[in-house]
């Protein structure tokens, strides 16, 4: 199989310019095109001599990939079904509110980390993605011209695939890449403490923590990873990180009800946060198959963010999109997955 | 398991070092420090690089640390702890981790080297009012049979999947499960291993009756 170009680094491809014989300044083409011209094939990059081409489409792709299927909810939220090079599908879901258009990519096909509320978990771990493939859910999305901001939350644990993603970060912001803001993209992780510290050293993309519970006992039997990542561990990290006037810290809050919604619930988050610049996304749980957790009522909802706000914590509700399609759940891809 | 950990290092020197069966290892050194049965230490080859998480697999009072492991050929640790000897020198951090044992009546479920953490808890003195049921794909990969079978007699469930034997259940852990007529909810369920195998089993036990509060989980990843 012919390896893709597309998600390489310019010294990535400086260096495959070279081992072809090509002069290195052709490594700076490549990005042009790639990244900023946008081409999907060789015969496109005109500034390229006849023999470059040829050499690089005998030994390379581009590795660009359209979507497979679609699913569009009554909101005007899509979600797409990408092929993966292991030949399982991973999904990619584009999100339109107002002025703001966000597109939430997949790291890994499946996930290893378990969480008791969510569906990619069921379908096992499949495999990492690449940085170009990660790459392609935003390069390969129909509405890429509308894109506001990127958001790894997808399916997979990004700090789980770490090198991958911090690779399609720089693609994403460096100059010669698609020298995207990194205000613009935020990582969300379940807290992988040691690759947390690594991506918060080595980007400056928002990070957002998925924190679920403010209550160690509750929180390892809803997340594995507290077993060996305990929440506190990850709050004493983030406590003594710089993260300066624009780097952003948020927390993601699944309720459920009578689990996780109470006043104690409130209280603890008030102190556990303490000193924290953050945010909280309240966020409704979309029951999945099977699952013993439910979805607490709308007032329940209004009335956790109150109280917290009312301690000063910020916390927003987030909007439910895509319901219909299931947008955030891996549904569309076990369902290709049982079907292949 | 893998991942790294944050924690300082400290140097220990191997003083055990045995394959137990094709490609699984148990290694030693002496132990120095107080840990919880079911805690995990980080390990690396050298003071600054990377590290992976393990589970303990010896007793709280035991005079050595034991680490039970997979060779992963494709891995970063493994195959240089496997070709190790004894006298050589590691780097581990602090224990740490919350999958920790009591002495509540429960049930230890886990696959392959996702044993270490309940063969600690054995190992420590809380096997008593234990049920532990093991999954494994040959039978000379169920270690410390000897000392299970003993104590726990009847207790000691061996799931084997390429081969059978008197006793033995043919077949996975999770069709085991699936089998049983009933399971008791006021038991505590503890599951280690793979993703796949801790994601099904605790659908199973839900769709059976067990609250997922009586569940706990450590995935190997």
């Amino acid at each position: 199989m012919q390896e893709k170009l597309f998600g390489k680094t310019l010294e990535e491809l400086k260096a495959i310019s070279l081992d072809l014989g090509l002069p290195s300044f052709t490594g700076k083409q490549l990005c042009e095109w790639l990244y900023k011209k946008e081409a999907t094939s060789f015969e496109q990059m005109t500034n390229l001599s006849l023999k470059a081409r040829v050499l690089l489409s005998e030994n390379y792709n581009l590795g660009l990939q359209e979507p497979e299927d679609e699913q569009e909810s009554v909101d005007g939220t899509k979600k797409y079904l990408f092929p993966t090079g292991i030949g399982k599908f991973i999904e990619t879901a584009y999100i339109p509110d107002g002025k703001r258009s966000t597109v939430c990519v997949s790291s890994q096909v499946g996930c290893k980390m378990g969480c008791l509320f969510c569906m990619t978990g069921k379908q096992g771990f499949q495999g990492n993605l690449t940085a170009g493939e990660i790459l392609n859910q935003y390069r390969s999305l129909p509405e890429r011209k509308n894109l506001t901001n990127i958001v790894y939350m997808g399916m997979g644990e990004p700090l789980d695939n770490l090198s991958e993603v911090l690779q399609s970060l720089e693609v994403l912001t460096a100059e010669w890449g698609f020298a995207l803001s990194p205000r613009r993209i935020t990582v969300s992780t379940i807290g992988i403490t040691p690759a947390m510290l690594e991506f918060l050293n080595k980007s400056e993309a928002h990070l957002a923590i998925s924190l679920h519970t403010p209550f160690d006992e509750e929180r390892r039997k809803l997340m594995p990873v507290q077993q060996v990542y305990p929440l506190k561990e990850v709050l004493k990290e983030i406590r003594s990180w710089d993260f300066g006037r624009q780097r952003r810290v948020s927390f993601e809050y699944i309720l459920f009800k009578d689990y996780n919604d109470s006043s104690a619930h409130v209280n603890e988050l008030s102190r556990i946060l303490h000193g924290i610049r953050c945010r909280i996304n309240l966020i409704r749980f979309h029951p999945i198959p099977g699952t013993p957790l439910e979805s607490p009522a709308e007032s329940a909802i209004e009335e956790f963010r109150n109280k917290l706000n009312a301690k000063g914590i910020t916390a927003t509700i987030r909007a439910s999109r895509g319901q219909d399609i299931w947008a955030a759940c891996g549904l569309l891809s076990t369902k290709r997955l049982q079907k292949n | 398991m893998v991942g790294n950990d944050t924690h300082q290092v400290s140097p220990v020197v191997l003083s055990f070092s045995e394959e137990l069966s094709e490609g699984i290892f148990l290694i030693g050194f002496k132990r120095n420090f107080l840990f919880k049965a079911g805690q995990v230490i980080g390990i690396a080859m050298e003071p600054k690089g990377p590290r992976r998480l393990y589970s303990i697999c010896s007793g709280e009072e035991e005079e050595e640390i034991r680490i039970l492991y997979k060779v992963v050929d494709e891995g970063y640790l493994t195959p240089q702890l496997s070709d190790l000897e004894m006298g050589d020198t590691i780097w581990i951090t602090d224990p740490g981790g919350e999958f920790t044992g009591d002495k509540d009546p429960a049930i230890w479920i886990a696959t392959g080297t996702g044993v270490a953490p309940f063969y600690s808890m054995f190992r420590s003195g809380l096997a008593e009012q234990k049920k532990v049921i093991l999954g494994n794909r040959y039978l000379e990969q169920f270690h410390f049979f000897d000392e299970f079978a003993t104590l726990l007699g009847e207790n000691y469930i061996r799931c084997c999947t390429a081969e059978t034997d008197e006793g033995v259940y043919p077949g996975r852990v999770t069709q085991y499960l699936e089998e049983q007529p009933e399971l008791d909810p006021k038991l505590k369920y503890y599951l280690c291993g793979s993703a796949e195998m801790v994601v099904e089993a605790r659908d199973i036990l839900i769709s059976k009756g067990v609250s997922f509060d009586r569940i706990i989980s450590e995935i190997y990843f």
